[in-house]
């Protein structure tokens, strides 16, 4: 097997397409050999999804991370205006954007809202997500009526709601501050004060975030056999006794699954922070993945600490992934 | 809380008996959440319904001198239907690029363990949480040099990137939950690996294909950020950047905003109703099927 590498999955497939007839299956012909008779197809099968992405997702984060470390801006990229190729002069500082980034407070303030913005959408999300779903798990008349109206915010593109939302929060002609005044008391300028405004964007999400799980957990409730209940009422077992010792356990993986979606959902929600208060006023409600957007697209592009700053949000996620995948083994998932 | 003990309160009774009271407060509590789920859309409509600028009262009038107003200068004097179509033709080629490359992925390693296969998993799992702002100035420079920028196939070549990972998790989930017998009968009768996947397994993922397309569709149709940097030409724009530039800074008019937020809604509704029931099936199926 003198091949180089680069080579070997082509000649090797080729060979081994052809070898099957004339040598035996069971001769033992070398690791990689044995490897590539048995494993060729499925590696076939992965390989158009991993040239993709090697090239759109690998390329840009080895581009990305290496920019991380320079001091890369608009100003002093390497680009080409007509016939004039300007080159780059933008150098290599290693991690001082990084230093930069981690020593300011900033980067904290925005982390700590980011966490709080997350923690409260996905609890609100899970909790009436999981009430409503108890509500509608039970004999009831209009059932599937009210199953299609509460499903309907998810069936808004996302945008369209932002749209929306942010319609209704204008101070002026804005429905909620009418419905205010009419109420006799004042408008507020939802959009314009700091704390309103995380108020606002938090109850779009919520409003947007909660007909998904609903829909979940009323798929994980109707999984439980009816028997389990019906043992434990035998055994004298209170409402509340077989909400925590059948219901609860029966959820837990379907539950863990849609709050680890959810979690990476609202974390990296782009259009409702985006399009609702703009991340304004000031930055107050930038999240860390559309202050970072914003670095890279607006002014002077930064493409250094843009890219520093993803940098930084990739390993907080990945974190969160390690932690889940550690959860799904305990659950017996192999991988 | 109230709802837990609403819950349990119920079956004490036994299964689906309960006091009048108990009736009248969990059909009130489900009327309120709908109130609060429909009450946006519903205002929505309303406001499209208004003349040219009867979004701009702040009385409370619910039904003002309707009139199909907004629609017409939607679809005449603007760009609507320009960036209507280049969202379609997006998310077009995107969900059937993406749902090609992914269920080929999805299948090898929903049988396969094969050398790699953690490796292939680990990555699904981690470019779907990707955040946009890691690949965005790598991606912009890539276009950019490639001159993809302000076209099509550019903005379908990034919205790769988020379509496929998450495309090949769920056909994974879907192909799980097809016997290995069907595929081992398949061999048995002479057909290769890919013959059984392409003649027996795809046609029986029909319903899979159909839910994942939706998702890759729904995911490029509402994209906002790749689609703000790569299209900056005002007749190459999608949807969800358009709308943005019928309330700007300077200038707003939501009764326009209104009306071309109906006229997208309401068909990606009516699919999105269509396919609903099982559209979490596919996303939890791996983990339900315990």
């Amino acid at each position: 097997m003198a091949l180089s590498t680069g080579r070997v999955n082509n000649t090797a497939r080729d060979r081994a397409a052809g070898a099957d007839g004339t040598r035996g299956r069971g001769r033992p012909p070398g690791g990689l050999r044995q490897g590539l008779d048995r494993h060729w197809y499925a590696w076939a099968m992965v390989a158009p999804v991993i040239l993709v992405t090697a090239l759109l997702v690998g390329w840009p984060l080895a581009r990305g991370v290496y920019l991380s470390l320079t001091d890369a801006t608009e100003a002093n990229i390497g680009r080409t205006i007509g016939v004039n190729v300007i080159p780059s002069t933008y150098e290599f500082v290693w991690f001082d954007n990084y230093v930069a980034i981690l020593t300011s407070g900033l980067f904290w303030e925005k982390l700590t809202w980011t966490v709080v913005w997350t923690v409260t959408c996905v609890a609100f999300h899970y909790g009436l997500g999981l009430g409503l779903a108890l509500l509608l798990n039970r004999k009831l008349r209009f059932r599937s009526a009210y199953r299609l109206l509460l499903i309907l915010p998810w069936a808004i593109p996302g945008f369209v709601s932002a749209f929306i939302w942010r319609y209704l929060y204008n101070s002026d002609f804005g429905v909620i501050n009418a419905m205010l005044r009419a109420a006799g008391l004042g408008g507020v300028g939802w959009l314009d004060d700091p704390t309103t405004a995380k108020i606002a964007v938090i109850a779009v999400n919520v409003w947007m975030g909660v007909p998904f799980m609903m829909v979940a957990v009323l798929g994980g409730l109707q999984s439980i056999p009816g028997e389990l209940y019906e043992a434990a009422e035998v055994d004298g077992a209170t409402p509340w006794q077989r909400f925590c010792f059948i219901t609860i356990p029966s959820l837990r993986t379907v539950s863990s699954t849609v709050v680890l979606l959810g979690t990476i959902w609202t974390f990296n929600m782009f259009p409702v922070i985006y399009l609702i208060s703009g991340g304004g006023p000031g930055s107050s409600t930038e999240i860390l993945v559309t202050y970072a957007f914003r670095e890279a697209f607006t002014g002077v592009r930064d493409y250094s600490n843009s890219a520093a700053w993803g940098v930084i949000i990739l390993l907080l996620l990945v974190v969160l992934a390690v932690v889940y995948r550690r959860s799904l083994r305990k659950q017996g998932e192999v991988w | 809380m109230s709802t837990v003990t609403t819950a349990g309160g119920g079956r004490a009774r036994g299964r689906g008996e309960r006091g009048v009271g108990k009736s009248i407060l969990l059909h009130a509590t489900l009327l309120a959440a709908v109130a609060v789920s429909l009450f946006p859309i519903v205002w929505l409509f309303l406001t499209s319904l208004k003349p040219r600028d009867g979004w701009l009262s702040s009385e409370l009038e619910i039904f003002n001198q309707p009139s199909l107003d907004n629609y017409v200068r939607v679809l005449t004097e603007t760009q609507f239907p320009t960036w209507l179509l280049n969202s379609v033709i997006v998310a077009g080629l995107t969900t059937v690029i993406g749902v090609f490359l992914a269920s080929t992925t999805g299948y090898a390693v929903s049988r396969f363990r094969f050398p790699g296969y953690r490796g292939v998993m680990w990555m699904l799992l981690v470019i779907q949480m990707f955040p946009v702002a890691i690949l965005i100035v790598p991606l912009y420079n890539l276009m950019a040099g490639l001159g993809l920028l302000n076209q099509i196939p550019g903005l379908v070549i990034a919205y790769m990137t988020v379509a496929v990972p998450f495309c090949a998790w769920m056909m994974k989930s879907y192909f799980d939950s097809i016997p290995r017998e069907i595929d081992q009968a398949g061999l048995v009768d002479g057909l290769t690996p890919f013959g059984a996947f392409w003649r027996v397994i795809l046609p029986l993922a029909r319903p899979s294909l159909a839910v994942t397309a939706f998702y890759s569709f729904m995911t490029a149709w509402g994209e906002v950020a790749y689609a703000t940097v790569f299209m900056s030409q005002e007749e190459k724009r999608t949807l969800a950047i358009g709308l943005q530039q019928f309330v700007g800074q300077h200038w707003s008019d939501w009764g326009l905003l209104t009306a071309a937020a109906v006229l997208i809604a309401v068909p990606a509704a009516i699919v999105f109703l269509l396919v609903q029931r099982h559209l979490v099936t596919g996303l939890t199926a791996g983990a339900t099927k315990s």
